[in-house]
């Protein structure tokens, strides 16, 4: 089965993605940290904002990944977390981050980015040491994706090389399947 | 031959609707909204009562004298596409829909999910999927 998706990931990455140039898309993405930084002074604040602002990519994204690689309902949160991992991250950044360190109830598990392309050229001022999370934008993806799918989670990320740690991991906690529910508007 | 869209938003909402045809008979914009909301309650109902465990409700409904397919997305929005009696395969052409509704109306910065749908890019490009599909 992860062949499979790793199959798809790559096939969707080669023929139906456009690609942009990725000084642009890095660029854009850093002057949006910098700016947040210098306006709320604060490292907490920045990542709620970043965490906040991905939430409003993800419930849209969501849409282009199910309507590109026409994926169907997972059966549980592990497939979900593999076709997150090998068709999502795929897609949209053309990396595939291991899933691991599940815990016993397979209800939290860690995505370890070997790799990250928001974070190239990046070097954090010394005074954001493990405050300031640079691409927490993603956690918010996560969410605001998955809650569109109706499966509420929560995303932390717990280390990250850009703060000097060995690796950069995100973890993932699902919370609760939500029942027909009406979406939040906006943040 | 495929004379109609509506899309239906997850609460049940019509967010969009538009004839592919002159000369087709249009219903006044508050039935439309009625004829949205009920067919938004079937589709939960008859998702409930399948027999046989799971089901993603009602696909095809056949009248006399049309068609309607159903497609629910994997979020709950409804793409519902009426078509004349002798259409067959639609899985094609929604798919298609399906992809101009995540490019057009969900990547537009300025359109608020769930809310209806009026981007003319959304429409043109429609509009010629459609035709080109006839």
């Amino acid at each position: 089965m992860a062949k499979q998706y790793k199959t798809l990931g790559e096939d969707i990455w080669k023929n139906r993605v456009e690609t942009i140039n990725a000084e642009l898309f890095i660029f854009t993405y850093g002057s949006i940290v910098a700016q947040l930084v210098k306006d709320f002074e604060d490292y907490e604040q920045v990542n709620k904002q970043l965490e906040k602002m991905g939430y409003n990519i993800g419930v849209r994204l969501i849409e282009d990944f199910l309507s590109r690689s026409g994926w169907g309902r997972c059966t549980d949160f592990k497939e979900t977390m593999e076709v997150i991992s090998k068709i999502g991250f795929k897609m949209f950044l053309n990396i595939a981050p291991t899933v691991t360190n599940w815990s016993t109830d397979s209800k939290v598990c860690s995505l370890i980015l070997d790799e990250n392309p928001l974070n190239d050229f990046v070097e954090l001022p010394l005074d954001t040491q493990h405050k300031l999370w640079y691409s927490n934008i993603l956690c918010g993806v996560l969410r605001g994706a998955l809650e569109m799918v109706q499966m509420q989670i929560e995303a932390n990320f717990i280390s990250c090389v850009l703060q000097g740690d060995d690796i950069s991991e995100i973890r993932v906690q699902f919370i609760r399947h939500l029942q027909e529910e009406l979406p939040n508007a906006d943040d | 031959m495929i004379l109609s869209l509506y899309i239906i938003n997850k609460a049940g909402g019509l967010v969009y609707q538009r004839d592919f045809n002159e000369g087709l008979q249009r219903l006044s914009s508050n039935d439309y909204l009625i004829l949205a909301g009920t067919f938004h309650s079937i589709h939960a109902i008859t998702s409930r009562i399948s027999p046989t465990g799971n089901s993603d409700g009602l696909d095809l409904l056949e009248a006399d004298g049309f068609k309607l397919h159903c497609f629910q997305t994997v979020t709950g929005t409804k793409f519902l596409l009426v078509t004349d009696p002798s259409h067959h395969s639609v899985d094609g052409i929604l798919r298609k829909i399906y992809n101009l509704y995540s490019d057009y109306v969900m990547k537009n910065p300025f359109y608020t999910p769930e809310m209806p749908i009026r981007v003319e890019l959304f429409d043109q490009n429609l509009i010629r999927a459609v035709h080109t599909a006839l």
